[in-house]
């Protein structure tokens, strides 16, 4: 079986090789180190929106026991990059990251103002609720609707106004459909809460247990910050319970730990509560989008129009893809974006899955279904009649394309031609059916990456490369590519992960690891079976002497010539008649000037039904089917758990997901698990997930394309058009709760 | 730390005793909402008097009611058979409440004692009143899409957040106190109050009073009944409205109906007058809708929960179609 891994036309399906360890407790996140002399942080939290502290008053919490230190604005020990200018903890786009405890300002509700270190958590909690503060208030602002005017573009070329052809021109069009779509803010809300460990080894010399998707960006942040060589800043990151997103950057809250630690001199470990995750570590901004889109009457595109107005903090500039999707996905002659934000008294947003595009796709996936019911043609046919045989943006040939192919599996899964197309035209008793879909898009890249291999004379192979696992199972499709290129069983390959002093792997995030760090483990494993030909050639007599690489067979862990299949000489064999202890290779990966030839995306196609009850305005997702279009699929039951998991974050985003603000006081009114509602079990059905399955021939060398945004980005517009079809009501604002359809 | 005390009395007395001497301590039983309460910071009891071992566990069939003990687990008593015969109400308006993992802790008594889940009583930075009489009421012109559209005040218009008291109420159960004044029987109907200008009095509960348990009356209501919850989700979500249906059918009519709603006041919603309009008609449509009218009379919203009287006439037509239809 497991030769067959990604085999073009063969499923493949090894088990996750950390899934063990995940089940029994032995997998370690970074709140479970507990290193002796630990002592244990709570961070202080302002209750302003905006100010100044006036004073902040800790002599009580002092004296309360078991405290060890208290660390604010007052007494911090500088953080050297701080005064530099080198970024620290890097801004997503633009303006100056918040420098924790370094001056008196209040930028938003939650702002942590203060760490309280103690002996024990408990005391440490306690001792924080002692610490009394004064502010100087200023009047904030936290609601988008409020300041919309207000809003700017961005800096910088991505964020120009685009213009294809002639702007607005939906408005001449035989048929046109004009709406305004919201989005909320949605909250990362991982199940394992952000904490860091940090111990300082030596006076320059620090290690970070770090819930971080990216371990090589938290050192480099650290390093700057703190002035810190390379080789004497080490963040571990072993395991990471879910991301999202949140853990893309090194927030404040990490650098206040590492302030701490320095300072109290004892390891020291911080948690996160729940409350905290929605102010400290970014959250998808709340979006208000105006489609105009126009066609024909036979059902070709005229134009496409599509607004953005988005959120940011005081202090930096953050920016998504919102608008992207409506430049390149349809044939259409003329298209205009427009994508603004407003700085608000508010913490940064980031990237939350699908980031930009999920939010974009809301609206174009939600305005073409408007579209396609104004004209009375099938959804998906409306699709494929404007499919685009090109990048429409770049004027470039995709890379693969087979969305075609995932309309057509979609519905036939879902039984798309066989419902009712009417809308409010079926029912079960007092629920009203509906059948709904949306597409998805997203870039599919490749960045850099370092692999290690070393061949022992066992006859195993380790494989190391400073990457983060945030659950899609980085080192299962690992240890799969490795096992197919090179030859060998996966029970005897083993993939170490999640250290920064590993040769350095890239952040995971932007669907990217698979095909970054893959491409990585291929061309080591090529190199690594020509290091063996070389070896096993040098030896006298040896039966591949003078023999070309391209005429062998790397199979079964053993070499032999395509010819002749019965000679052959296993790798250990190789290593053993040489006396070679192991063979190690180090190789840097990185693709060539192939993306400035094709278009290269991943696609996914979402097809649901719904029922809405006529009474009560409930909706319940009844089936699911979603379809990706991500080239070559490494390894079928990781990946289709990665397209599950997008479809429940779907459901979440269509129809409960909202972080709900009192804008009187600038701070959230639901930052908890109860009040900020994810999906439970009973929300979900039974999830169909299909892939095309086919490899793309330029993305690199598996030919795979990125998987973990395309299964959520998309989904939420599947749902709102399933209710509209079921119901007749569009409901274009998130989250569509009962009280919308009553 | 904060410290408290803490003591597992084991006789009903020892336990009122305990609490009495001490003006800030606290009964505790599965500690389901207690424990959120003391981490906020919302509550922060100087003694806590575990009543777990006290013989408060029993369900039992007396002449003319079913008795519940008040420490009888919430998972417990919705799978209990004595309930499911005779009370199948309550059995399902149990099983709609919290999560599993929570049933499995909470009780009887916790479940009528939880408090309000209004955001503003959980966060103690933002005003209150009832958390802290006279620092206003957040949710007056706040955020509050999950709040009361009968029987608010201006103090406070939060809402009792159980969906177990919904069925207790619309069954006519009694509540058994002990104290230190004796025994006592408080109508369940008049055990959680209206907020008035003393919002931060739940119910009629005295100072060192135990619930004992509750008794339901024996009725008529062991086919035709439904507990409806409409939620922003399917399970583990308070509610947007609930409604307890019951239903006597007899022929094609009603003999005796009950009607009570959740989520809509500061205490379960008996609608009395809705139950007049059923009794003595058809159980149709045309009943249910009439029904559902006048018990939505009087109902004023917010600028974010409105909707819930819409929504409630909605639910309680559902409600009572889906009693009407079991067979």
């Amino acid at each position: 079986m497991w030769e067959n891994l990604f085999s073009e036309g063969k499923p493949g399906a090894l088990d996750r090789v950390d899934g063990k360890q995940k089940v029994t407790g032995a997998a370690k996140y970074a709140a479970e180190y507990n290193l002796g002399n630990l002592s244990h942080a709570v961070l202080v939290e302002s209750t302003i929106a905006k100010g100044r502290i006036k004073n902040i008053d800790t002599k009580q919490a002092e004296r309360a026991p078991g405290v060890i230190g208290i660390i604010h604005h007052g007494n911090a020990p500088k953080v050297p990059g701080y005064d530099t200018g080198d970024n620290p903890a890097k801004p997503p786009t633009g303006g100056e990251p918040f420098r924790i405890f370094q001056n008196a300002r209040v930028y938003f509700a939650g702002q942590p103002i203060a760490v309280v270190v103690a002996d024990t958590y408990e005391r440490a909690l306690y001792a924080a609720t002692l610490v009394k503060t004064e502010y100087d208030k200023d009047e904030h602002e936290t609601d988008v609707e409020e300041n919309k005017d207000k809003a700017n573009r961005p800096k910088g070329p991505r964020f120009e106004d685009y213009v294809r052809g002639e702007a607005n021109a939906y408005k001449t069009a035989p048929v046109k459909v004009e709406q305004e779509y919201i989005l909320p803010i949605e909250v990362h809300n991982p199940m394992e809460l952000h904490a860091t460990t940090v111990v300082w080894e030596a006076e320059d010399k620090v290690k970070v247990y770090d819930k971080t998707q990216g371990v090589k960006a938290t050192q480099k942040s650290i390093m700057d910050a703190f002035k810190l060589k390379e080789q004497n800043v080490q963040v571990i990151a072993d395991f990471v319970g879910g991301g999202f997103g949140s853990a893309l950057r090194t927030w404040p809250h990490v650098i206040a730990v590492i302030l701490a630690a320095k300072k109290v001199n004892r390891p020291v470990k911080l948690v996160l509560t729940r409350p905290q995750m929605f102010t400290m570590v970014g959250y998808r901004p709340y979006t208000r989008q105006r489609m105009g889109v126009g066609a024909t009457m036979d059902g070709k595109l005229v134009g496409i129009t599509h607004e953005a107005i988005s959120e940011t903090s005081t202090y930096e500039e953050f920016t998504e893809g919102t608008v992207n999707m409506s430049k390149f996905m349809y044939a259409c002659p003329n298209v205009n974006t427009n994508y603004k934000i407003v700085a608000l008294d508010k913490s940064t947003p980031t990237w939350m899955r699908g980031p930009g595009e999920a939010t974009g796709a809301w609206a174009l996936e939600c305005a073409i279904d408007e579209l396609a019911y104004a004209l009375s043609i099938d959804p998906v046919q409306f699709r494929i009649k404007n499919y685009a045989e090109m990048d429409q943006q770049r004027k470039l040939p995709w890379s693969s394309n087979f969305l075609k192919e995932c309309y057509e599996k979609g519905a036939e899964a879902i039984g798309w031609n066989k419902r009712n197309p009417k809308v409010r035209s079926m029912r079960e008793g007092d629920w009203l059916v509906g059948y709904g879909m949306a597409t998805g898009t997203f870039g599919a890249g490749r960045g850099r990456a370092t692999a290690k291999a070393t061949l022992l004379a066992d006859g195993t192979l380790l494989l190391q490369s400073a990457v983060s696992d945030s659950g899609p199972g980085t080192a299962t499709a690992m240890v799969g590519i490795a096992s197919e290129t090179l030859g060998l069983s996966p029970s005897k390959i083993t993939f170490d992960l999640g250290d920064s002093s590993l040769p350095p792997g890239p952040t995971q995030g932007g669907s990217t690891t698979t095909s970054t760090l893959g491409s990585a483990v291929y061309d080591i494993c090529i190199a690594l079976q020509q290091k063996l030909l070389e070896v096993a050639a040098a030896k006298e007599g040896s039966f591949l002497k003078d023999a070309k690489f391209e005429e062998l067979s790397f199979k079964d862990g053993a070499i032999s010539r395509k010819t002749d299949s019965a000679k052959k000489i296993s790798y250990t064999e190789v290593l053993k008649q040489s006396n070679l202890p192991q063979i190690e290779l180090t190789k840097d990966s990185q693709g060539g000037d192939e993306r400035s030839k094709y278009s290269m995306y991943s696609f996914s196609v979402h097809f649901v039904q719904v029922h809405v009850h006529s009474l009560t305005g409930v909706v319940r997702v009844k089936k699911a089917v979603t379809v990706a279009d991500a080239g070559k699929i490494v390894n079928k039951k990781t990946a289709g758990s990665q397209m599950i998991g997008g479809v429940v974050g779907g459901i979440g985003m269509a129809l409960m997901e909202e972080g709900i603000f009192d804008h009187r006081f600038g701070r959230y009114v639901n930052n908890n698990l109860a009040d900020y509602h994810v999906p439970v079990h009973a929300d979900v059905p039974h999830v169909e997930v299909l892939f095309v399955d086919k490899k793309d021939p330029y993305t690199n060398p598996m030919g795979t394309k990125g998987l973990g945004e395309i299964a959520i980005i998309g989904f939420a517009p599947a749902v709102a058009n399933a209710v509209y079809h079921a119901t007749g009501k569009r409901i274009r604002e998130l989250p569509i709760t009962p009280d919308k359809l009553i | 730390m904060r410290q408290f005390t803490y003591l597992r009395p084991s006789t009903s007395k020892a336990a009122i005793d305990a609490l009495s001497k001490d003006p800030n301590a606290q009964f505790i039983a599965g500690g389901t909402n207690l424990i959120d309460l003391m981490k906020k910071g919302v509550m922060a009891p100087e003694k806590l008097v575990d009543i777990n071992n006290l013989p408060l566990k029993e369900i039992k069939k007396q002449t003319g009611n079913l008795h519940i003990g008040a420490l009888a687990l919430n998972s417990d008593v919705s799978e209990n058979k004595l309930v499911t015969q005779y009370h199948p109400l309550l059995s399902l308006a149990l099983k709609a409440g919290a999560s599993a993992q929570l049933r499995n802790m909470a009780t009887v008594g916790g479940n009528m004692l939880q408090r309000t889940r209004c955001f503003y009583f959980y966060e103690p930075s933002l005003p209150c009143n009832k958390r802290e009489p006279g620092s206003g009421c957040g949710a007056l012109e706040g955020v509050n899409r999950m709040h009361a559209i009968f029987g608010w005040s201006d103090k406070c218009i939060a809402v009792h957040p159980s969906d177990m008291a919904i069925a207790m109420v619309a069954l006519d159960a009694s509540v058994l106190v002990y104290g230190p004044k004796g025994n006592r029987r408080i109508p369940f109907q008049d055990f959680h109050r209206l907020p008035g200008d003393t919002p931060e009095k739940d119910n009629s509960l005295e100072k060192g009073e135990l619930v004992m348990g509750v008794e339901i009356p024996d009725g008529p209501f062991t086919k035709n009944v439904h507990y409806l919850k409409v939620r922003d989700r399917a399970s583990y979500a308070f509610a947007l409205v609930s409604v307890a249906a019951a239903l006597n059918i007899s022929g094609k009519t009603i003999k005796d109906a009950r009607l009570a709603m959740g989520g809509v006041a500061h205490k379960p919603w008996r609608l009395l007058d809705a139950e007049k309009a059923l009794i003595g008609k058809p159980a149709t449509e045309e009943t249910f809708k009439q029904a559902a009218d006048i018990a939505m009379r009087g109902a004023k919203g917010f600028k974010y929960n409105s909707f819930k009287i819409p929504m409630g006439k909605n639910a309680i037509l559902d409600a009572l179609k889906t009693a009407a239809a079991k067979v």
